[in-house]
């Protein structure tokens, strides 16, 4: 057999039937579920007479629309209570597990699937989430998929689907101090372009990222959907296998080992063909700030921001024109000079242990600026914030001035009672700067957690390097 | 699913790159719980100054626009967020077709689960239609799904590419459940050799069956 890549090799293990001229019937080995995108998929379910095939394969968890305050209140929202009540409701009634706002295992989809074990090497996973791409980071096919189709997975366990062409991306040279898994995936995204990977699976590979911990792989895997691909995928290795061992999911002893041996079977062979190569060298990179409304719209921070008039694409220096508009930027503005309302460090991109400990590190001794009216830190699950807290980092954060929350996706997206009000400018570790993302005619700046950390100290975007602190690791 | 077969209707513009999900339906209207009536909620923050009055800025709220039922727009249209809001809203206001150099996968994949058609043209032929809608009030296409092409009243004919097996389902309407569920022997089959069950190994804070049961 010819040489194959990952994609491939996890494609052709999950091959349930082909027929010529029709997609492939895909069988998925994990389905994760969440209130905002799954309500309307039980009921018409329910309304076909249809049943949940594999419940035991199905995991749901509360986490786009749960505040982050204080759980023990009543939920006042009325449309987010039918939401929680629906889904409660569909998961007593089908079988699915679910973890529900109260468990002590909550948190967001994509930062709880790992971190329990459901995510593993060679499995397919899907969600209802277009950031499900995050769980790739573990050498799985994980992709986010519509309404529709969790109906569709939820009846019959599979999914039509038309193979993907497959894309390397190889990061090499070794990552300067101060620069993190998110300038990565963000100048990757400013290389490519966000609709670069359309219509790819990503594969990312190099030295780059080989070095990068599976916080760090997560975080680039994460926003492979900004660069429009439906998934990207890392192969799996030591620092996998490590991290994985003796989560509540993962076999233990000599099932461990058998896991292990297949895991190991799963990269690309040696000259397997990729439809697209890309390399991106990262030994100059410098940290990343979104200065625009997409994220591929991304400079330096040694950098300005740019002149609509320098781009020679008359669609594009339309949409740069609209983007500094709604952001209230002039052009050579430097990135350094623009000065912040709000600090969100959080979301399924960047609100694991790892963030949480480098964030604390930037900000230990130091106090959020007087200008900033809220720096918030919104640990991406319940475990996290349990580790943080015993590790002491909720009272750095808190002494420095930022308020410590309950797990969810909060701020990135607004839709519980964290959100960014108009005409604030938010530097923010999540995933999308799009308008009104993190709230109606909020301005938000895609950063690293310690840039973040840095500019709710500053005030303004500051050149993390400069600080001496934010080495990695 | 309302088959599609072929439509003729107004043409409206939105000449805008990369037009992301969250524009379409923004989060607030997420929380709802059904798949109906969403076409109130298109393109909201652009659409309605405050009080839902409609804001005259806006292109689809022109005069000329309304009732239109094929969108013209720019590459990427629907990246962003998986939310199928979005293809709910854009039929629900009464678009069956969209026309874009390119659409983002996961958007792309929910047109066709709603009965519209997303048909991809080269750069070139949109900035035609872009002209032609901009210079004939009134502008009106045929599309004919059966034929893969897309006329005008001013004799210009263009063809586009599809999936035959997309073409297939929209033609007829198919709900793809029912095809895939013709299939059920094969995927217990395919069940029996590939045993994926997660075995749990230690106490989580998990509603299941079994706890229910205790």
């Amino acid at each position: 057999m010819s040489a194959q890549t990952m994609y491939e090799k996890i494609w052709n293990a999950h091959l349930v039937h082909q027929e010529d001229g029709q997609p492939a019937l895909i069988y998925i080995d994990r389905h994760l579920i969440h209130e905002g995108t799954s309500p309307q998929a039980f009921a018409g379910l329910r309304a076909a007479g249809r049943k949940v095939r594999r419940p035991d394969l199905t995991f749901a968890v509360m986490d786009h629309s749960v505040s982050t305050k204080d759980r023990t209140l009543p939920v006042l929202d009325d449309n987010a209570r039918a939401q929680f009540e629906a889904l409660w409701r569909n998961c007593r009634e089908t079988g699915v597990r679910l973890f529900d706002m109260h468990s002590r295992n909550q948190g967001i989809v994509h930062i709880i699937g790992p971190e329990l074990g459901l995510t593993q090497p060679g499995l397919t996973i899907v969600c209802g989430d277009s950031h499900t791409s995050t769980h790739g980071a573990f050498g799985a096919l994980a992709f986010g998929i519509g309404t529709s189709e969790i109906e569709h997975v939820l009846a019959t366990q599979t999914l039509p689907q038309f193979k993907s062409k497959t894309m390397l991306i190889r990061v090499t040279g070794r990552r300067p101090p101060g620069v993190t898994a998110k300038d990565i995936i963000l100048a990757i995204i400013r290389k490519i372009g966000v609709a670069g990977g359309t219509g790819h699976v990503i594969e990312y590979a190099g030295e780059g990222i080989t070095a990068l911990s599976m916080e760090g792989r997560m975080t680039v895997c994460n926003m492979s959907i900004e660069a429009g691909a439906r998934a990207g995928m890392i192969a799996p290795d030591d620092t996998t296998y490590a991290w994985m061992e003796g989560r509540p999911f993962v076999p233990r002893g000599k099932d461990f080992q058998l896991a292990v041996d297949y895991w190991k079977t799963l990269p690309s062979d040696p000259g397997a063909r990729y439809d697209t190569v890309v390399e991106l060298e990262i030994s100059q990179l410098a940290p990343q700030v979104t200065w625009g409304t997409t994220p591929g719209m991304v400079a330096d921070v040694t950098g300005v921001v740019p002149d609509p008039a320098s781009f020679a694409d008359p669609v594009e220096r339309k949409a740069a024109e609209r983007a500094l508009q709604y952001m209230a930027l002039e052009p050579g503005t430097r990135i350094t000079d623009i000065p912040i309302d709000r600090v969100f460090i959080g979301s399924c991109t960047n609100s694991r242990l790892e963030d949480l400990r480098l964030a604390a590190r930037v900000v230990e001794g130091r106090k959020v600026a007087r200008t900033v009216k809220q720096a918030l830190v919104v640990p991406g699950s319940r475990v996290v914030k349990a580790q943080a807290e015993k590790e002491g980092l909720d009272r750095i954060f808190k002494a420095a001035g930022f308020e410590w929350r309950d797990a969810g996706c909060s701020m990135c997206i607004g839709m519980n009672d964290d959100v960014l009000p108009a005409g604030e400018r938010c530097a923010s570790t999540s995933n999308r700067n799009f308008e009104g993302r993190q709230g109606k005619g909020g301005r938000t700046h895609l950063v690293s957690p310690i840039m973040a950390a840095a500019a709710a100290i500053a005030g303004h975007f500051v050149d993390i390097r400069d600080w001496g602190v934010g080495q990695v690791e | 699913m309302q088959p599609f077969r072929r439509h003729t209707g107004l043409v409206a513009p939105l000449d805008r790159v990369n037009v992301d999900t969250d524009q379409m339906i923004p989060k607030q209207f997420c929380k709802l719980l059904t798949r109906e009536g969403y076409g109130r909620f298109l393109f909201y923050d652009w659409r309605y100054l405050p009080g839902e009055k409609p804001n005259p800025e806006f292109e689809l709220n022109q005069p000329r626009y309304q009732g239109a039922s094929i969108l013209l727009t720019r590459a990427n249209f629907g990246c962003g967020s998986s939310r199928e809001h979005a293809p709910w809203g854009v039929a629900d206001y009464g678009f069956r077709v969209l026309i874009a150099p390119s659409f983002a996968d996961i958007f792309y994949n929910n047109c066709f689960k709603n009965g519209l058609l997303p048909i991809t043209l080269p750069d070139e032929q949109v900035d035609e239609l872009f002209r032609r809608t901009y210079a004939h009030e009134g502008y009106r296409l045929t599309v004919d799904l059966e034929q893969q092409t897309i006329a005008d009243e001013q004799g210009l004919v263009l063809t586009f590419e599809i999936d035959p097996f997309r073409k297939y389902c929209l033609l007829n309407g198919l709900d793809d459940i029912g095809l895939t569920l013709q299939h059920e022997d094969k995927i217990r089959a395919f069940e029996e050799k590939h045993p994926v069950t997660p075995v749990q190994y230690d106490e989580v804070d998990m509603w299941s069956p079994e706890r229910a049961a205790d």
